[in-house]
């Protein structure tokens, strides 16, 4: 199965939505490089916002994360409550 | 602000649907094809606009808000950056020599791609691709207006950046990414976005955008850093409508196959030819580096593009043409390139220079298979050349390949010791080619890249001359009515790093506090 990914600049607006997806994502692999944090998963990987706001205590709109992404790979499927990418149609 | 009413608030679908598809309608005054000529003619047949996805699903209103956002903070770091003289925090004044490939190569495209998004916004008959289209060109117009703010602070203290505009029209190498924008807008809109969406923002936009920005950050360019990451932060999207448009030509009929096969061998090979200026950036003009070439195509090219490939295996895409003798060039292209405008460095106003020996074993153990047998004695050579006061440049003009209009600078496969000549006959001409990709992509359309606009040529033909220039008076010296001609400051903007007015003014303001505004 082939990976996807997604990175976000490295940042505190962006570290919940990490941490979600950490959360949410066991099988996710973070690499840390100069102002970019990059996360590999096996096939799938799911955003939800749910987690990121039991972890910041406020709401969250998703499409904000427009504001921190850098780069994505894999299909997109997005609704309100996640966004998912996988290799899957 | 958010004016929507919680209560009777649209799901993100639905919402949407209302804002993109809900804006359109058929056109009664004139018919529809007539209003929108230009997307049938290329032979891609679209049986339902409506299948057309965005994944994303922004729409105007929130586009607005997040870009706004963006900006915001752009702008508070850009301000900050010039307030502290952040200049002076950068590792080395050669790592400047980068920004200026960046503004001179790279941000003019951005303009270029604004135009062509504009173009394609307007002429495509769904509504959905339209709209992702119209973003896209104000992404575009911010990405160029945006670096053009970041980088002129550099332009107050630093040599090479102050004809950026004039010189993409004219220099040599500049023809290269000039060329390839050129060639995408004056296609028909689904190839327009096949050759940047897809091939270039999706496949291959990664390996310019991620490792420069981490460079930047590692060598302490905190404006850099900042634009291209908020450059970037579109790039998410404009990399989705490439696929998104590629998998919808792909699904509405399967006539439309061979036709975009062929779009991809075509642009995934223009848009790699084209990142050679990148590879070079990425392991020569960083003075610390975060990853090379190599590692950044391993990365971002086969791992991820051949996951994409597979993935498109599906729909009977395969691999593009050049993707073998792409994969065997990550070894030594960076190399190639950067021998060339060593050589051709009184004609280029950036600073080159022979890496360290600390360098070169960076070097040595990123390439062990090409570094130490093939391009490390050149630089050797180069450096003993130098000290015994030989420091030498090619004046004479190299040939040019007339598809990707690089010098011939690219090696055979499998020999990286022959330079790699191709030929076509047209008319009578003979036309000259650095690849087989590169001749095939000519022999396809030659009646197009017969009007290339070859710097070599044009110079060889008088063109490229201040106006009133006299070739026949005594002690005429074509090179410097050339440099003349690209307005280019010579003895400041070209040379060696070694010896030039960057390297001792950076090495007074490190050593000394500077004197405000009297930076040059």
């Amino acid at each position: 199965m082939s990976n996807v990914f997604i990175a976000f600049q490295a940042n505190e607006e962006a570290r919940p939505v990490v941490d979600a997806i950490i959360a949410d994502n066991p099988e996710a692999q973070v690499v840390h490089s100069p102002g970019l944090i990059k996360i590999d998963a096996p096939g799938r990987l799911t955003i939800r916002r749910d987690t990121i706001e039991g972890l910041t205590g406020r709401p969250y709109d998703l499409q904000a994360i427009h504001v921190n992404l850098v780069t994505l790979s894999g299909h997109i499927d997005e609704d309100d409550d996640q966004l998912t990418l996988s290799w899957k149609h | 602000m958010d004016t929507r009413v919680a209560s009777k608030k649209l799901g993100l679908k639905e919402r949407y649907a209302a804002m993109t598809r809900g804006l359109g309608w058929e056109t009664t005054y004139q018919p529809m094809d007539k209003v929108f000529p230009y997307d049938t003619y290329e032979g891609i047949k679209i049986h339902d606009w409506d299948a057309w996805q965005d994944p994303f699903r922004l729409t105007m209103d929130a586009y607005w808000k997040y870009q706004g956002e963006k900006e915001k903070k752009l702008y508070a770091v850009i301000d900050a950056f010039a307030q502290n003289n952040g200049q002076l925090g950068i590792s080395d004044a050669r790592y400047v020599n980068a920004l200026k490939l960046f503004i001179q190569g790279v941000t003019p495209l951005e303009y270029y791609a604004h135009r062509g998004f504009a173009h394609v916004g307007r002429q495509f008959s769904g509504v959905g691709a339209r709209v992702a289209a119209q973003m896209q060109s104000i992404d575009e117009l911010r990405h160029y207006q945006t670096e053009t703010h970041a980088i002129s602070h550099y332009n107050k203290y630093f040599n090479g950046m102050h004809h950026s505009n004039h010189w993409f029209d004219r220099v040599w190498y500049l023809s290269v990414p000039k060329s390839f924008f050129e060639d995408a807008c004056t296609a028909g809109p689904f190839e327009f976005l096949t050759a940047v969406s897809f091939s270039f923002e999706y496949v291959l936009t990664n390996l310019l955008f991620v490792p420069f920005m981490s460079g930047a950050a590692h060598n302490g360019d905190m404006s850099t850093v900042t634009f291209g990451f908020s450059a970037q932060s579109d790039e998410s999207r404009h990399m989705t409508l490439g696929i998104e448009c590629i998998k919808f030509m792909l699904e509405q009929d399967p006539g439309n196959v061979p036709i975009v096969q062929k779009w991809i061998d075509k642009w995934f090979w223009r848009g790699y030819r084209l990142l050679t200026l990148v590879a070079m950036m990425q392991d020569y003009m960083l003075p610390k580096r975060v990853m090379s070439w190599k590692e950044a195509w391993e990365m971002y090219a086969e791992a991820n593009g051949g996951a994409l490939f597979k993935d498109l295996a599906r729909y009977g895409i395969r691999e593009p043409a050049g993707w073998k003798q792409a994969c065997e060039g990550k070894d030594h292209i960076s190399h190639q390139a950067w021998n060339t405008f060593y050589n051709y460095n009184a004609a280029a106003p950036f600073h080159t220079w022979v890496p360290s020996d600390e360098e070169m074993d960076w070097l040595s153990q990123k390439y062990p298979e090409s570094f130490d047998k093939y391009h490390r004695p050149r630089l050797e050579y180069f450096r003993e050349q130098q000290q015994a006061g030989n420091r030498f440049y090619n004046k004479t003009l190299p040939m040019l390949c007339t598809t990707c209009q690089i010098p011939m600078l690219f090696t055979e496969e499998g020999d990286p010791t022959k330079i790699c000549y191709r030929e076509s006959d047209y008319f009578g001409n003979k036309y000259h080619f650095c690849s087989d990709h590169c001749k095939h992509i000519f022999d396809d359309e030659p009646e197009k890249y017969v009007q290339s606009w070859l710097p070599v040529h044009q110079i060889y033909q008088g063109h490229c001359f201040p106006e009133g220039t006299d070739p026949t008076a005594e002690g005429f010296d074509p090179l410097l009515a050339v440099l003349k001609y690209y307005e280019m400051d010579v003895g400041r903007d070209n040379f060696d790093f070694e010896g030039s007015e960057d390297q001792k003014n950076f090495a007074a303001w490190k050593g000394e506090s500077v004197e405000k505004g009297e930076a040059k």
